[in-house]
């Protein structure tokens, strides 16, 4: 049994509507585990169950060995660090990070012990005789944090606690999270719906979509080896090309090519997926593409233009690479790095 | 130019507002400070007299009433209880009711709500009759229970409660409950703080209402112990004079609490933003 057991859990709303589907999954302890979907794919629902802030229609969860579908969220040693911050807006930080701890009757010393610990690891410490209408976006961010750690609970939960911040911050508090998480050792989840964030957070992934875990892997595993449509579309940015065509006897051939010994006894309309990073120009390539749009990251130009069929289709080069609005290039797929998904289901079949 | 002008136009306008509603109480006052032979003789004054401190002390300890029982002080001590009783229960209650409307699983919130909120459509007034004989039965009338109670339930007051507790995102209470927060604890940590401002301004408010009631305490109460400056306003006998003092010092219950008060509601509204 691991540290935290979901299963069979499903989520019902009063109104008929399924948020989540009978799921399973486990976290080890110590573990980062990321939910990332859409939005309104059930991920927060998943979440707040673990939290205990939404009932459980049906399934169990234990937590360190314990049911708790039952158990109050007061009760279940939990902190979680919501999409707004939810400070305490009438109490200053210091009270922000004590609250919790007073209401579980912790000698004052100690409290202030641990209180300024927390502050000292988060930098906050300077602030604490603030109120939180004082504090930017990223000082209230840390604040929440702190409120979890401080109580050095079971499980860390994140309710996209990133998004409400600028680009810059939300990749600097992104850092600190992760190496938070490993200073400190907790088992956390984190919901997003940014897939960088996800990628790069994650020790374990679980991509989410209509209430049903499509893939559940390493970030790396999942970004070379996506089991669904789906994933493969979610994962990855810019997103990976995907192109229509139809597989028989081991020959796939879409509009304009072909490709020979395929290894896959599919047969039927597929959906071919190439990353844009997967390609390469040559001189005679698979695929044509009619440049419309070159957006140049320095590292990086991403190539954005047109197969024949008026497809759109995204290649990423170098950043030494000229490329200009017009040019027909002709691109090869690396190293046969490409994924088969027959189309009716969206399941991979290569 | 223009603007020149019509700012300082509306200063006159508000101005002549002003003059409009403190004149008549200036000469009150400016009044009660002479001799009530010079009064008689000379009609309202504009200027103060020299007989302040005699005519204001006589009215504050002159036992009056049909028994000579009750002094004006003793009046404003049961005018002071019932204002006080009646914004802090009232307070209270509003408080806890729209506490239970929004934040607990009740079934017909809404409709309680309304229920409750149309009572403003029955005032005491309306009901006085049912609601002596209740105080009757109860044997509360000649008390402050009883001066009290009956009107200290207030609709506008939950009204107000209710529709802020609606405006307070549910992630405070979620995040609460995860740092252990009771039920309790929630209202009296959170709600009560956060809405502070509301409390302050909802007591002043019922504080006012409280004080100047006049047809309840004159129903319920027989003894003159009882009898509030409201009531002695009405009841009060005497030369001109007198009874400007006491109309004057009606004035300042009122006025005082909003002035006391009004720090903390300001301090409220500039800090929660």
């Amino acid at each position: 049994m691991s540290f935290l057991d979901l299963k069979n859990v499903t989520k019902i709303y009063p109104n008929g509507t399924k948020a989540v589907h009978e799921t399973s999954l486990s976290v080890e302890e110590g573990e980062f585990m990321v939910f990332v979907g859409p939005s309104g794919c059930g991920k927060s629902t998943l979440l707040r169950m673990v939290a205990g802030l939404e009932d459980i229609t049906e399934g169990e969860i234990t937590l360190d060995g314990n049911l708790i579908n039952e158990v109050d969220p007061s009760e279940r040693d939990i902190a979680m660090v919501f999409q707004n911050y939810a400070l305490y807006p009438h109490m200053n930080v210091y009270n922000n990070l004590a609250y919790g701890l007073k209401n579980r009757g912790i000698d004052k010393k100690d409290i202030e012990q641990k209180v300024n610990e927390a502050a000292k690891l988060l930098q906050i410490s300077e602030y604490l005789e603030r109120k939180p209408s004082m504090l930017s976006g990223g000082q209230r961010q840390r604040v929440a944090m702190g409120r979890a750690i401080v109580r050095n609970p079971k499980i860390f939960l994140f309710d996209e606690p990133l998004s409400n911040l600028d680009a810059k911050l939300r990749i600097q508090m992104r850092l600190e999270i992760k190496k938070l998480q490993q200073k400190v050792g907790v088992t956390s989840i984190f919901v997003t719906h940014d897939q960088t964030e996800a990628m790069t957070l994650a020790d374990k992934l679980a991509v989410i979509n209509n209430g049903v875990i499509e893939q559940l892997a390493t970030p790396i595993e999942i970004y070379n080896n996506p089991k669904s449509l789906f994933v493969a579309g979610f994962i990855g940015s810019p997103q990976m090309n995907f192109i229509e065509g139809e597989l028989k006897n081991n020959t796939l051939s879409a509009e304009g090519f072909e490709i020979k010994n395929v290894k896959s006894d599919f047969n039927g309309d597929i959906t071919l997926g190439i990353r844009p990073e997967h390609l390469s120009q040559s001189d005679n390539g698979l695929i044509n593409l009619n440049v419309d749009l070159v957006e140049q990251l320095g590292s990086d130009n991403l190539v954005y233009g047109q197969l024949k069929d008026k497809k759109d289709f995204c290649y990423r080069c170098p950043g030494n690479l000229t490329i200009k609005k017009g040019d027909k290039l002709s691109l090869n797929i690396d190293n046969e790095n490409y994924f088969i998904f027959d189309k009716s289901s969206g399941k991979r079949v290569n | 130019m223009t603007r020149l002008f019509t700012s300082n136009l509306s200063h006159l306008i508000l101005f002549v507002g002003i003059s409009i509603m403190i004149i008549p109480v200036w000469m009150i006052f400016a009044s009660s400070t002479h001799t009530s032979s010079f009064i008689n003789t000379h009609g309202l004054q504009f200027f103060l007299g020299d007989s302040f401190q005699e005519n204001y002390l006589r009215v504050l300890l002159y036992k009056g009433g049909f028994f000579k029982e009750i002094t004006a002080l003793k009046m404003f001590l049961n005018s002071f209880i019932m204002a006080t009783g009646v914004a802090l229960l009232s307070v209270v209650t509003s408080l806890m009711a729209a506490y239970a409307l929004v934040y607990y699983r009740t079934k017909y919130a809404t409709f309680l709500f309304w229920l409750i909120f149309i009572t403003i459509l029955v005032p005491l007034e309306l009901r006085i009759f049912p609601t002596y004989s209740v105080m009757a039965k109860l044997n509360l009338v000649n008390s402050y229970f009883g001066l009290i109670v009956p009107i200290s339930a207030s609709a506008i007051a939950t009204l107000f409660f209710r529709q802020f507790y609606r405006t307070v995102p549910d992630e405070l209470l979620e995040s609460a409950k995860l740092d252990g927060a009771s039920t309790w604890r929630f209202f009296i940590d959170f709600l009560v703080p956060l809405s502070r401002t509301m409390i302050v301004a909802m007591f002043i408010f019922m504080f006012v209402f409280g004080y100047n009631q006049y047809l309840w305490p004159l129903l319920v109460t027989s003894s003159e112990q009882y009898w509030t400056v409201v009531m002695g306003l009405k009841m009060m006998s005497g030369s001109i004079v007198h009874r400007f003092a006491f109309v004057i010092m009606s004035m300042v219950p009122p006025i005082l609490i909003i002035i006391i008060l009004q720090k903390h509601f300001i301090k409220g509204v500039f800090q929660d933003k």
